[in-house]
């Protein structure tokens, strides 16, 4: 049957995260931008929240329920809305949890998910894109050859929290397939590089890797023999992302919409002006365009089909639509659109990333 | 839950208009576009005959999506199938039951029969509220008069059958919109008649006409609605209620062709041996690849936004915003996916021996009628600032 209402849970799940993205992340985050860092108190209490650890079962420390790519999309494109830096903060233990409970050996399982289910927030994090223009999701440049165990070697960018992660799962060709290794934090070739800057996301600590003749041992590769489907983990992230570029947007919308009902031009509000008013309904279907594309895309995948074609389609959409919805936030507020005082600049440079961020958050 | 999956009873309906689609109206497609006004007889009498045996689109996301298979097919086609039409969905959509046994019976007996809608006047498009035509209280009768244009299926509802059409008209001109009201005309009422059928741009194998009435006369109880002239807007709310139910359909109908343009170009390029690459980085795409990737997205998302504003409508949630929302993005987007198609396609795209041009010419109408995308732009920016007509013009 057709329809468009999340669940009654799914509905709680939303209205809890928002309630935290309003009291907490949106009170935040503009000094989370300028400083770069995000207290830990706020990553603490969302972690009280138990959005990532939900999926772990409950033998390994988590809630034990069935991972829902659809509900992890409707609560990052809350998070995202509060702030995408602290969302893809809060999220980043997902990146090592969830291709592990996807697709993690029982020992693999038992091992690294009761690390990641401590009473405060601790992480692991993935290594996915690299560092050059044409970086391929489907052919990484990072590879891992057996040798006894496996020896990986390549360069790596945009990594969340590395410097902290306890192990770091790196996405790595092996002969012809793409798959995932787990990199004890320590191991010797693992080189974390220096922090990266970037235009946006400023608050959220990544970090380039270096992987240099860096050996893991034979059971360190994710799903041991069986290996994992690194084009399906590419799809829970794609699906991912977009919804973080929803909530991002839809930040932008509601913020210039509401400035251009107050702010007055030629004796009336300039939201009774077709040229903004027109901004501001594009705006809103794009969102919501981009949004349905996401969630039938998030819904195949949780139907466990190939939903490449969907996701891809839906990353792109959002990708877009967050620049082009963005920056009439931007535009429609004018110069004060421009000020650091108000927020739309710092959600047009954090809209602006999402051509680039690929596989750095996964639900 | 949210979810994406017709039951099976639905998937055999969908598929059987897809069928009808490719079976009955493409092989006859170019035929009807080159010979206007020229009468598709035994296509007629086939899609009545599946009427009576249980083939309707009704007015959910199943017939939504039905809709968009027959249009798949050929867009001017499904229009001239008989069937109740607009005019049907607005007495469904604003009439009593008494109406509906009345006005809409004839389309499950008999011989063809179409229904229409007549809103626009020459001075009077989507300023629904400058309407012109007037009706004036006469003992048991409305009395109209005035002049509708571009009614599409005007010439079959009241020349070729017993059909009906749905006549918006003023009660009141002192009132305003509240003076607007809309009434029911059945085929053969004196004082009505079909002046002028319309040479266009495409959808041509549908009629569209002008209609003057002239001291028409029609029963008190032809009026869809309350006949009193009470608040402000009460009137045109009747309107509004039946666009809630139009646009989303008119939207359907954009997706149709556009996905018709969008599978035609992918069966071309496949004998080309061109595929498209979904999940390879925008360095390694073709320029082709990307234009077919967003095409292909754009019409998906517009189809969402469609089955949305029906599934709203179907479980009695207010949807203006959303069908507004549907018929913008679609019509947009069916405007420019099968504009791009005929240039990706080349002389291929632009010659009448394949569809691309005909697509492109069948999509346009679909950012005009039941709104044309500024309107429903419009519409959809009164619903998100809260703003009234007057505070937004």
């Amino acid at each position: 049957m057709i329809s468009f209402s999340p669940t009654e849970e799914q509905k709680m799940i939303v209205n809890t995260v928002k309630q935290f993205a309003t009291d907490v992340m949106r009170k935040k985050y503009r000094e989370c931008d300028e400083a770069g860092e995000i207290p830990a108190d706020i990553i603490n209490a969302a972690w009280e929240l138990g959005l990532v650890i939900s999926c772990i079962p409950e033998e390994h420390g988590g809630a034990g329920w069935d991972h829902s790519a659809l509900t992890g999309a409707l609560l990052a494109e809350e998070l995202a809305w509060g702030d995408l830096s602290m969302a893809m903060h809060i999220l980043a233990p997902s990146l090592a949890i969830l291709p592990i409970v996807e697709a993690g050996t029982a020992e693999q399982k038992k091992k690294y998910l009761p690390t990641l289910c401590g009473a405060k927030f601790s992480t692991a994090t993935a290594a996915f894109i690299e560092p050059r223009y044409n970086f391929d999701p489907t052919e990484f440049g990072t590879t891992a050859r057996k040798s006894g165990g496996y020896t990986l070697n390549g360069e790596k960018c945009y990594v969340p929290l590395a410097a902290d992660a306890g192990f770091i799962l790196v996405y790595a060709g092996e002969g012809g397939s793409n798959q995932c290794f787990i990199v004890d934090k320590g191991t010797k070739g693992l080189e974390i590089g220096e922090r990266e800057k970037n235009m946006g996301i400023k608050a959220l600590a990544t970090y380039e890797l270096t992987l240099k003749n860096c050996k893991v041992p034979a059971e360190n590769r994710l799903g041991g023999s069986a290996g994992c489907d690194c084009k399906r983990l590419a799809n829970l992230s794609r699906v991912a992302l977009a919804a973080m570029a929803v909530g991002v947007a839809r930040g932008s919308f509601e913020f210039s919409r509401d400035y251009a009902k107050e702010r007055y031009a030629f004796g009336e509000p300039i939201a009774a002006r077709q040229a903004i008013a027109f901004m501001l309904a594009d705006m809103a279907i794009e969102v919501d365009a981009a949004r349905l594309l996401n969630w039938e895309a998030a819904w195949k995948l949780d139907k466990k089909e190939d939903a490449t074609r969907e996701a891809c389609l839906a990353k792109m959409y959002a990708d877009n639509m967050a620049m082009l919805v963005t920056d009439y936030g931007v535009q429609v507020m004018g110069g004060h659109g421009y000020v650091r005082d108000n927020p739309v600049e710092l959600w047009f440079r954090n809209g602006r990333g999402f051509t680039a961020f690929t596989g750095m958050a996964i639900v | 839950m949210i979810d994406f999956e017709l039951s099976a009873e639905d998937k055999a309906k969908v598929e059987e208009a897809h069928n009808i689609a490719q079976t009955l109206f493409r092989p006859v497609s170019r035929y009807y576009d080159e010979h206007e006004h020229e009468e598709p007889q035994e296509l007629i009498d086939t899609m009545w005959n599946l009427r009576g045996k249980g083939f309707l689109t009704g007015l959910g996301v199943v017939g939504a999506l039905m809709v968009e298979e027959l249009c798949w097919g050929d867009a001017g086609l499904y229009l001239a199938s008989p069937g109740p039409g607009l005019g049907g969905a607005a007495v469904f959509a604003a009439g009593t039951q008494e109406q509906w046994g009345r006005f809409l019976a004839r389309f499950n007996q008999g011989k063809p029969k179409w229904g229409a809608m007549a809103m626009t006047e020459p001075g009077a498009g989507s300023d629904t509220a400058a309407i012109q035509a007037t009706a004036v209280h006469d003992g048991d009768y409305w009395v109209l008069n005035g002049e509708k244009i571009f009614v599409t299926m005007g010439h079959r509802a009241l020349d070729l059958s017993e059909g009906i059409i749905v006549v918006w008209a003023t009660v009141d001109k002192s009132a305003g919109r509240a003076g607007m009201k809309s009434f029911v005309v059945e085929a053969g009422t004196p004082g009505m008649k079909v002046e002028k059928l319309e040479k266009k741009l495409g959808i041509k194998a549908s009629d569209t006409v002008t209609v003057t009435f002239n001291d028409c006369r029609i029963p008190f109880n032809n009026i869809l609605g309350k006949a009193e002239v009470k608040t402000k807007t009460e009137g045109f709310k009747g309107a509004m209620a039946t666009f809630d139910v139009t646009r989303p359909l008119v939207a359907a109908q954009a997706l149709g062709v556009t996905r018709a343009a969008l599978d035609m170009l992918k069966d071309e390029l496949d004998k080309q041996g061109v595929k498209i690459r979904y999940d390879v980085p925008r360095s390694k795409q073709t320029a082709l690849e990307r234009d077919f990737m967003e095409m292909e997205a754009n019409w998906r998302a517009a189809h969402l936004l469609v089955m949305r504003a029906m599934w709203q409508l179907q479980g009695g949630t207010p949807n203006a915003l959303e069908a507004s929302m549907a018929k913008a993005k679609a019509g947009r987007a069916a405007t420019l996916i099968t504009q791009r198609a005929v240039e990706l396609m080349g002389p291929l795209g632009y010659s009448r021996k394949l569809l691309f041009e005909k697509f492109m010419r069948d999509a346009k109408i679909n950012d005009i009628f039941e709104g044309t995308g500024q309107i429903n732009t419009l519409v959809v920016a009164r619903r998100v600032l809260d703003y009234t007509r007057d505070q937004l013009k």
